[in-house]
């Protein structure tokens, strides 16, 4: 499974740095890395609905606050 | 344009000449206007630059010619427009007319080499023969009645890479120069002028397919914030969209990337150059060849983010947009070439907005926020060492950073001449080849007092703090 996540302006300055801490922590924690790789993009060209994070090929809007819960319904669900 | 956007009217007519050749670039209609763009530039019959409309338009099909790229011959991307040199005298220390006869010969006595004369009248005359031009007359004479007429492009080639041909134009040595476009901004006639690849920026944009094909990445460096003040810098971000760039990011950020790399490499060997200034780098080549090994690894700012950029999509064209002459030179190094595609000025920016008319005033406000603070201050003279001082603190690294910022290519010199003899007291040097760091660069539209300030200002504006946080983000 592949996680990315927006670091472009936009993204950054909605919390796109704490989402892939977030993330980063809950992979690790769940011991996940060998499953899901983290990566970061530059522009999705959906700013209005950052944070941007695409799971595989599927969008999602993703805030600091939601980042856990869309950890658990999205990556460690599905993966 | 009721807003001066440049220092010199040679900026403003370079900026034409950008201007139209891009405009035709865009509508693919370049080939047919190639050799009307001269007439459009300087039409009627009246000259009002040089003796003839005739001359004025074989200088500008010369300007055409290297913002297409210049001579594929010439290695160099700082190139002498032969016919547009005005040959200035170069006579170096001459006794001028002011010169009243008096009888105290100042001038006489302090010249230590007896070439001093005087005729009938008791005016002064130099020897050349025995002159070494060391100013000592010209300082003495109480009437400033001896001058020095030394060429602008050679009195601003602190590198010494100018001097004058067999023709009595100006001439560069390839081996001596860094590229710092420092003759090219003084040279009052504009006959030095730096190689322009906005052709292959145009290209690189229109055959992305709206950034369908691949995707085209604008770097800015945090220069921007201290040009283009007629508009925000959200509009000026806005406006690289216009032009069809996919995204645009900071410079800085890249710039937290190298200071983080650096001061653990400081730590490791003891001593260091900074290696983000390209002219600073190519002078430690061509004058303390012996001093390379201690230039820091780390690539710059803009190569190390353009790597990184590659690696998170690997079709991407990056372009690096900034303030730097040099960059040119350096975008062609091996070592750099595969990350960045294309180098562009700001003035070369100003000419693709107009060339397409997208007028900055009148949009909507971007986000440009990449990097901290202290990424951001790369821009000006200190900010690489103070950022460097605070990668080290971050990092919890014991050393003891004794660190001088050069300011100016001749400060360079003084500090790697004492190196050189070992007696130069600090452990870093921080090399800027333009005075004031990058926002003296050649490129800039404008050069101003404010300019620190503006970066300072901006640097305070980033959402995030400290280089860790910035960075944290990349990994």
């Amino acid at each position: 499974m592949k996680v990315t996540v927006c670091i472009g302006s936009s993204c950054h300055v909605k919390g796109s740095r704490q989402v892939v801490e977030t993330l980063q922590q809950l992979i690790s924690d769940n011991n996940l890395s060998e499953k899901v790789e983290l990566a970061g993009t530059f522009c999705m060209g959906k700013c209005q609905q950052g944070v941007c994070v695409n799971v595989d090929d599927d969008f999602y809007s993703v805030t600091p606050d939601s980042a856990a819960y869309f950890f658990e319904e999205n990556i460690k669900a599905k993966v | 344009m009721g807003v001066r956007k440049f220092d010199t009217k040679v900026q403003h007519l370079k900026y034409k000449v950008l201007r139209e050749v891009a405009r035709h670039a865009w509508n693919d209609t370049l080939l047919d206007n190639l050799l009307s763009i001269p007439e459009t530039i300087a039409p009627g019959k009246t000259p009002t630059m040089r003796c003839c409309v005739y001359k004025e338009r074989a200088i500008l099909s010369e300007r055409v010619k290297m913002v297409m790229g210049g001579d594929k011959d010439n290695p160099n991307v700082i190139q002498v427009i032969d016919i547009a040199c005005d040959e200035c005298p170069s006579a170096g220390y001459e006794v001028t007319d002011s010169c009243r006869g008096c009888l105290a010969h100042r001038c006489e006595d302090v010249c230590k080499r007896g070439a001093i004369t005087f005729d009938q009248n008791h005016v002064a005359h130099i020897d050349k023969s025995k002159c070494v031009e060391c100013g000592q007359c010209a300082k003495v004479c109480p009437f400033t009645a001896i001058i020095n007429r030394k060429r602008p492009c050679q009195n601003a080639c602190k590198v010494k890479a100018i001097s004058i041909n067999e023709d009595n134009a100006a001439a560069i040595d390839n081996s001596k120069c860094i590229q710092c476009g420092a003759c090219v901004y003084q040279c009052p006639f504009g006959a030095i002028t730096d190689k322009s690849y906005i052709l292959d920026v145009i290209d690189m944009i229109k055959k992305s397919e709206n950034n369908q094909k691949y995707k085209v990445y604008a770097i800015v460096a945090p220069s921007i914030s201290s040009q283009f003040v007629y508009a925000k810098l959200g509009q000026v971000i806005k406006g690289l969209k216009e032009l069809g760039f996919f995204t645009v990011i900071e410079a800085a950020l890249g710039a937290d990337m190298v200071a983080q790399a650096e001061s653990q490499e400081l730590a490791e060997k003891g001593f260091l150059t900074s290696s983000c200034c390209p002219a600073f780098v190519q002078y430690i080549k061509s004058a303390f060849p012996d001093l390379l090994p201690l230039v820091s690894h780390n690539l710059s700012p803009m190569a190390a983010l353009a790597q990184y950029i590659k690696k998170t999509d690997k079709d991407a064209k990056v372009v690096f947009i900034g303030p730097c002459t040099a960059k040119k030179a350096e975008a062609q190094l091996e070592s750099v070439k595969p990350h960045v595609d294309a180098v562009m000025t700001f003035e070369e920016l100003q000419a693709l907005y107009d060339s397409k008319d997208v007028d900055i005033t009148t949009l909507g406000e971007d986000v440009l926020d990449n990097a901290s603070y202290f990424g951001r201050i790369f821009a000006r003279l200190g900010g690489l060492s103070d950022a460097v001082a605070q990668g080290l603190k971050e990092q919890n690294i014991e050393f003891d950073l004794k660190a001088i910022a050069c300011d100016g290519i001749e400060e360079c010199r003084m500090a790697l001449l004492k190196k050189s003899k070992n007696v130069l007291d600090a452990n870093f040097i921080e090399g800027m080849a333009c005075v004031g760091g990058c926002i003296g660069g050649a490129g800039c539209l404008t050069h101003g007092e404010k300019n620190k300030a503006e970066v300072d200002k901006y640097g305070r504006e980033a959402f995030e703090k400290t280089i860790s946080d910035a960075v944290a983000i990349l990994k």
